[in-house]
């Protein structure tokens, strides 16, 4: 008698009742779950490994594409609590600047002015925004907007921290492998312990806030302090990437506040998928790279660009990372049957 | 004698710019009571509602709470004082399953308080309210995302929101609105439940067939004023009510 088969998807009867729950009973079992999130992170931790083959210029590429997942990650934890931000330049010209000038003034050490600057930056723009968090959607997306525009205007005029010029000469990092390692791990905490806040209850109260604010006041909640702790949890994220930046560049000036360190991370979440925060990463180390890679084309770069851009957009609007998640879920097995 | 009014609200008056929403409204609620309140479209109940629960502000009166006056207080600070309300527009949180939309007000200082810090088990009280609100335990619709619930259990999940709040008034704006008759029928004995065991209800609702069976005391309001308050016989026998409510319906 001929052997009979029927397609089996592979995440039947790992799943138990919701979606993050499952049981596992074999090596394959925690494979296909665990694959998707140790593949990411061995390419990330060997890659700075492979200097001679893949050259400098691209692991440099590395460095950068960890500052703006940074980036997109903290505009994603803000956006899970329904502060869409169009102004991430904020916290990361302000961890920029306050490392810079601890550098330039008192001749700090690296080790010394990114923690202090990481902190201050965050703190700082936390402050600036407290007036505004009351308020929703876009107009709190247009006071993020200006913020960082004010704030590089009045260092240019008021001529303070360096003005128009701004502060060179700053310490540089000790080597390459301490800017690649410490790079690839800031991203990786950080895209892990947000992954983790957010299905933690803390992180319900979060998302709870951005579907509805008022059953979350009704609840004896006061989504006041949960949206500045947010803030401030998202500020450090990018005002880390400011501050080490910094150091990275030698030098901080008013292009700490331009508003290519707002959309740029913005769009790579929104490609990537929000709300997931893997996703703003894989959107990161799209957009990066590409643009990159695009160098070639010289001014033509902006048209492939945009318009590779506008082909993910339009071809996945839920974004990558969902497809990708939806697809891997269903792989498919032939198994025995009778 | 022992003060068992829960509830005293004194000539609380609010505008909308130029529009009066609720007018010199007096009214108290007993400990256990279940207050109904009814009035045509329009006529303040959602007002009163918001007022109660600290989501509006009014311009003048006193609102007495446990021998507090709670005008003007910020909602959260008002539920934390064990007054917790639906909303006649139910919006769950929409992307999170069914009993992890509990865990939220699960999570809230008032809780944690009152279940003594102990925190652990919260998955299985989450389960069991909404057991309690009559989602099947044993079947998958509590681990269901909100946004993929039929109507009926989210306006049952929103009940449960409140209840995880171990409130000690519960106000409920319109809960059956948008209910089928068979989701009522279902709905309306565990309010009456709830109310038996002692738990003070002020019910703003439409549906006046059920609502006068389940309720003590009845406040009827038409443009923003009380227009009549008694035992459900008494306000249905009312001709202002008759006029003001029941009236606009025979034009209808």
């Amino acid at each position: 008698m001929a052997m009979r088969y029927r397609k089996e998807r592979l995440d039947r009867g790992i799943k138990v009742r919701c979606d993050d729950v499952f049981a596992l009973s074999s090596y394959r079992e925690i494979l296909y779950l665990a694959m998707p999130r140790v593949l990411p992170v061995a390419i990330l931790l060997l890659f700075p490994l492979l200097k001679g083959v893949v050259g400098l210029y691209w692991e440099k590429t590395l460095v950068v594409t960890c500052t703006v997942s940074l980036l997109a990650l903290s505009w994603d934890l803000m956006a899970s609590v329904g502060l869409i931000s169009l102004g991430q330049a904020l916290f990361f010209g302000a961890g920029a600047y306050l490392t810079g000038y601890l550098n330039y003034a008192f001749k700090l050490s690296p080790i010394v002015t990114i923690p202090l600057g990481t902190l201050g930056g965050a703190l700082f723009s936390t402050l600036l925004l407290l007036p505004v968090l009351r308020l929703r959607g876009i107009y709190f997306a247009i006071v993020t907007l200006t913020l960082p525009l004010l704030l590089g205007r009045f260092i240019e005029t008021t001529k303070i921290l360096g003005g128009g010029e701004g502060m060179s000469g700053l310490s540089p990092l000790p080597n390459i492998w301490f800017e690649l390692y410490v790079a690839v791990f800031a991203l990786l905490v950080c895209l892990f312990s947000f992954r983790r806040l957010i299905n933690e209850d803390y992180g319900l109260v979060l998302q709870g806030i951005r579907d509805n604010d008022r059953a979350v006041m009704s609840g004896a909640i006061s989504i006041y302090r949960f949206k500045i702790q947010a803030v401030f949890i998202a500020g450090l994220a990018a005002s880390f990437a400011g501050a080490f930046m910094t150091h990275y560049y030698q030098f901080v000036g008013m292009s700490a506040f331009a508003m290519d360190y707002s959309i740029v991370p913005l769009t790579a979440a929104v490609l990537g998928g929000p709300g997931t925060f893997a996703g703003s990463v894989i959107g990161a180390f799209i957009l990066v790279p590409l643009s990159e890679a695009l160098r070639g084309f010289g001014t033509l770069r902006v048209v492939f660009y945009s318009a590779i851009l506008i082909i993910c957009v339009v071809a996945l609007p839920e974004g990558i990372f969902h497809y990708m998640r939806r697809k891997y879920h269903q792989f498919e097995r032939l198994t025995e049957i009778g | 004698m022992e003060d068992r009014t829960i509830l005293e609200v004194e000539t609380v008056t609010k505008w909308f710019g130029g529009v009066a929403a609720i007018v010199n409204v007096s009214f108290s609620l007993q400990k256990g009571e279940l207050l109904g309140v009814i009035g045509p479209n329009g006529s303040g109940k959602t007002t009163l509602v918001n007022l109660l629960t600290g989501f509006v502000k009014p311009n003048s009166g006193k609102i007495i709470y446990q021998r507090k006056d709670i005008a003007g207080q910020q909602p959260h600070k008002v539920a934390a004082l064990g007054i917790a309300r639906t909303f006649q527009m139910a919006k769950p949180f929409y992307q999170l399953s069914a009993f992890k939309n509990l865990i939220i007000p699960l999570y809230s200082p008032r809780v944690k308080k009152l279940r003594g810090g102990k925190y652990g088990d919260r998955d299985d009280v989450a389960i069991d309210l909404l057991e309690d609100v009559g989602f099947e335990r044993d079947s998958s619709v509590p681990y269901k995302i909100a946004s993929s619930l039929p109507h009926g259990y989210v306006k049952r999940l929103e009940l449960a929101r409140c209840l995880a709040l171990r409130p000690d008034l519960l106000i409920l704006d319109e809960l059956f609105s948008g209910m089928s008759m068979a989701e009522v029928a279902g709905t309306l004995p565990i309010i009456e439940k709830l109310n038996v065991e002692g738990l003070s209800i002020i019910m703003v609702e439409h549906r006046l067939k059920e609502l006068f069976r389940v309720a003590h005391r009845v406040m009827v309001l038409n443009f923003g004023a009380k227009v009549v308050e008694g035992s459900p016989s008494e306000v249905m026998a009312s001709d202002a009510v008759k006029a003001a409510y029941l009236g606009s319906e025979d034009d209808a």
